[in-house]
């Protein structure tokens, strides 16, 4: 039998795996120099169609996948708005944030209250790992999770592997740092920035399709309660690196839930003042990576600016 | 593929740029329409009804007016944290803040006479919303900060606050479990002139006063010089941390007084949703009005027919209210989109010698080397918004 913080533990992974997907999607989008805030509305635009493709379809694959392609759509807005048309980036994204939200708030009028099918159910239910699965502890925290949190993992340590072990990472990283000098150096800075940013919103998509496939698993209005935007700040506290990113995003999945999992004891502390801990703490490693800013900088050089070649 | 050439245009003609802006909002009312049809609804009776539901008698245009009262007052507050491009985007937690200020008061004062506890109540909105943009602003300036996450969490947290006192000690004990804070005693009710609550007048004075200030006073034109470079307030000799202190203070303050309103006169209580998701709907209008005093008054009442005419649509035609959000995302998307070719001149087809296009981009000689050069330059010369 698991103890308590075990399962509590397990738990955190669960609610922390909305985080991890979107924080790897906008630490992948920010390397190559875009800062965009439609975190919120792409993970909701995933949440509705991967939703709505799991109902209408029963296809788990084909409900990622149009998850995916949805969010690819809604972050292509963003890149052809900043890098073609080169709008202010902070309000593209703030956009794309509404705009999710409104396309969410629309498709999802007629699904309120309806559950994810049983054939999706069935496909995300928790599988025991072999020997990981056994480990003491870590196995029943990590490993007898559902397939979706595998792919969590597999997708942090293969980005992980891209971003900085790959020349195709390298490049990225460059455009993000200096794009006029990865730009003289052959490469498309465009077609980086385009390209990672549109697989960034379909992570950050995936995310929020995990929510609405899994973790509820049904359809509720505003599904994601401001997930995105705790994405955006755990994309700098773990650095804009996706190997942190997965502790990041479990840590604060554990922030997430640990107010309704203390409902049951006898505790003097208002759950709704524990429910802003997330948000608290997010604030507290801002000043935090602020402070020691001047020690270690990984903020991507470029991030927020357009790049212009022509003024270069 | 024929060769695009972007020059920046030198000069921004006032028509030009007009009929383009205009335009690119037509084309966001086709792509919404084509939109909506795509999911099987008419699109012209749902902007026929978003306009008649919004303006179509005079209680509706009441109900719209209100709308629009929060969104001036908020965005007048950020267009002040914009000039600086301070992205100040924790309008809606200092308008909660103001909110629990005033209702402070409200809640804990009721005897005093209407005109003193209005007072009393407006004041500490203020002084609440101010201190709720002060926390961000002042680690921005001390340490850098990123504010933009730091306002926004700041939002959740004001969120959070007022949950807590409404199901914890501030719940109305006659209310039999349901959460909710008492109601404001009459003294607390900002009065009524013409059938709307006076927060309209209000509002229509800070516009005026808040364009003095940004464009007349000495505090304004400091504000407006931070925003264009820090380096240039600085080699001016100016108090650069002061200047977004004090800044910041102000446009929470106003948020807060929003706040305030709403509490006073809308709701005549504290609750979570206070906002209405002014403090967000308030970003878009103050950058649509690029940050124009007499702008915003236009742009939040534009804006706040389409949010009363989505909510009308969803009782009379069942059309979801989230209708009318994608359509201001829509129409956003098409207005950021539209800026470039305000302020670029692109032409297609080989309107230069190819030999010059095919040149590499690095091997060309500058034609004018008065040009900025440095990145340091680049990076003030090409901030993405038009402040």
């Amino acid at each position: 039998m698991d103890s308590l913080l075990v399962k509590f533990l397990a738990g955190s992974v669960q609610a922390g795996t909305p985080l991890l997907f979107a924080t790897l999607g906008e630490s992948l989008t920010e390397r190559v120099g875009n800062l965009n805030l439609g975190v919120e509305g792409l993970m909701l635009m995933g949440a509705v169609i991967g939703f709505n493709t799991a109902l209408v379809t029963g296809n788990p694959a084909l409900a990622l996948l149009a998850a995916m392609a949805a969010g690819a759509a809604g972050s292509l807005i963003f890149a052809f708005l900043t890098v073609s048309l080169r709008a202010n980036q902070v309000v593209s994204g703030l956009t794309l944030t509404i705009f999710g939200t409104g396309f969410a708030g629309f498709l999802g009028q007629s699904l309120t209250g309806k559950v994810t099918p049983d054939s999706v159910k069935a496909f995300f239910t928790p599988i025991k790992l072999p020997v990981l699965g056994d480990i003491p502890y870590l196995g029943s925290i990590f490993f007898r999770q559902d397939i979706f949190i595998y792919l969590g993992y597999l997708t942090a340590v293969v980005l992980g592997f891209y971003l900085f072990s790959t020349r195709p990472g390298l490049n990225l990283r460059a455009v993000g740092e200096s794009p006029a000098a990865a730009d003289a150096s052959g490469v498309s800075v465009v077609r980086a920035k385009y390209i990672h940013t549109l697989l960034g919103g379909a992570l950050c998509a995936l995310g929020g399709a995990y929510l609405s496939l899994v973790y509820v698993p049904a359809w509720q209005e505003n599904i994601t309660a401001g997930r995105g935007w705790i994405a955006v700040a755990l994309v700098i506290f773990t650095g804009w690196n996706p190997y942190i990113a997965i502790l990041g995003s479990f840590f604060f999945g554990g922030l997430d839930i640990v107010g309704f999992r203390l409902q049951k004891y006898d505790i003097k502390i208002s759950q709704y003042l524990i429910d802003a801990l997330p948000y608290v703490v997010t604030i507290l490693v801002l000043i935090a990576s602020s402070v020691r800013k001047s020690a270690r900088n990984s903020t991507p050089g470029s991030l927020g600016e357009p790049y212009f070649r022509e003024e270069r | 593929m024929p060769p695009i050439k972007i020059r920046k245009r030198t000069e921004t003609g006032g028509v030009r740029s007009f009929v383009i802006r205009a335009t690119a909002i037509l084309a966001a009312l086709v792509v919404t329409a084509a939109f909506i049809a795509l999911l099987g609804k008419n699109p012209i009776d749902v902007y026929a009804s978003m306009v008649t539901g919004a303006l179509g008698n005079p209680h509706r245009l009441r109900e719209t007016i209100i709308r629009a009262v929060p969104l001036v007052v908020t965005s007048l507050g950020i267009a002040i944290a914009f000039k600086m491009k301070f992205w100040n985007i924790g309008a809606d937690g200092q308008i909660i803040m103001g909110a629990f200020g005033a209702s402070y008061f409200a809640l804990n004062c009721p005897n005093l006479p209407q005109p003193l506890l209005l007072l009393v109540m407006a004041a500490a909105g203020m002084v609440a919303g101010g201190l709720w943009a002060f926390i961000p602003a002042f680690f921005k300036a001390r340490f850098g900060t990123n504010e933009t996450l730091f306002t926004l969490m700041m939002n959740y947290v004001a969120q959070k606050w007022v949950t807590y006192l409404q199901y914890g000690p501030w719940k109305d004990p006659k209310a039999i479990g349901f959460p909710k804070i008492p109601n404001f005693v009459d003294n607390a009710i900002l009065p009524k002139v013409f059938g709307v609550h006076i927060g309209w007048i209000i509002a229509l004075i800070l516009v005026a006063v808040v364009h003095v200030f940004m464009k007349r006073t000495k505090r304004g034109y400091e504000i407006a010089v931070v925003g264009e470079s820090v380096d240039t307030a600085r080699y001016a000799g100016m108090n650069v941390r002061g200047i977004i202190l004090s800044a910041l203070f102000a446009s929470g303050a106003l948020c807060g007084l929003a706040g305030m309103i709403q509490a006073s006169a809308v709701s005549n209580t504290l609750a979570v949703d206070i906002s209405g998701g002014a403090g967000y709907t308030a970003i878009i209008t103050t950058w649509l009005a690029q940050l124009s005093a007499p702008a915003i008054v236009i742009v939040s009442f534009l804006f706040a027919v389409l949010v009363q005419g989505g909510s009308y649509i969803q009782t009379a035609f069942q059309i979801p209210q989230a209708a009318a959000q994608i359509l201001q995302g829509m129409i956003l998307f098409f207005v950021l989109g539209s800026e470039f070719f305000v302020n670029y001149r692109v032409a297609f087809g080989r309107t230069v010698a190819p030999s010059e296009s095919e040149v590499p981009e690095e091997f060309k000689v500058p034609a004018a080397y008065d040009e900025p050069a440095s990145p340091e330059a680049v990076k003030t010369t090409k901030g993405g918004s038009r402040g």
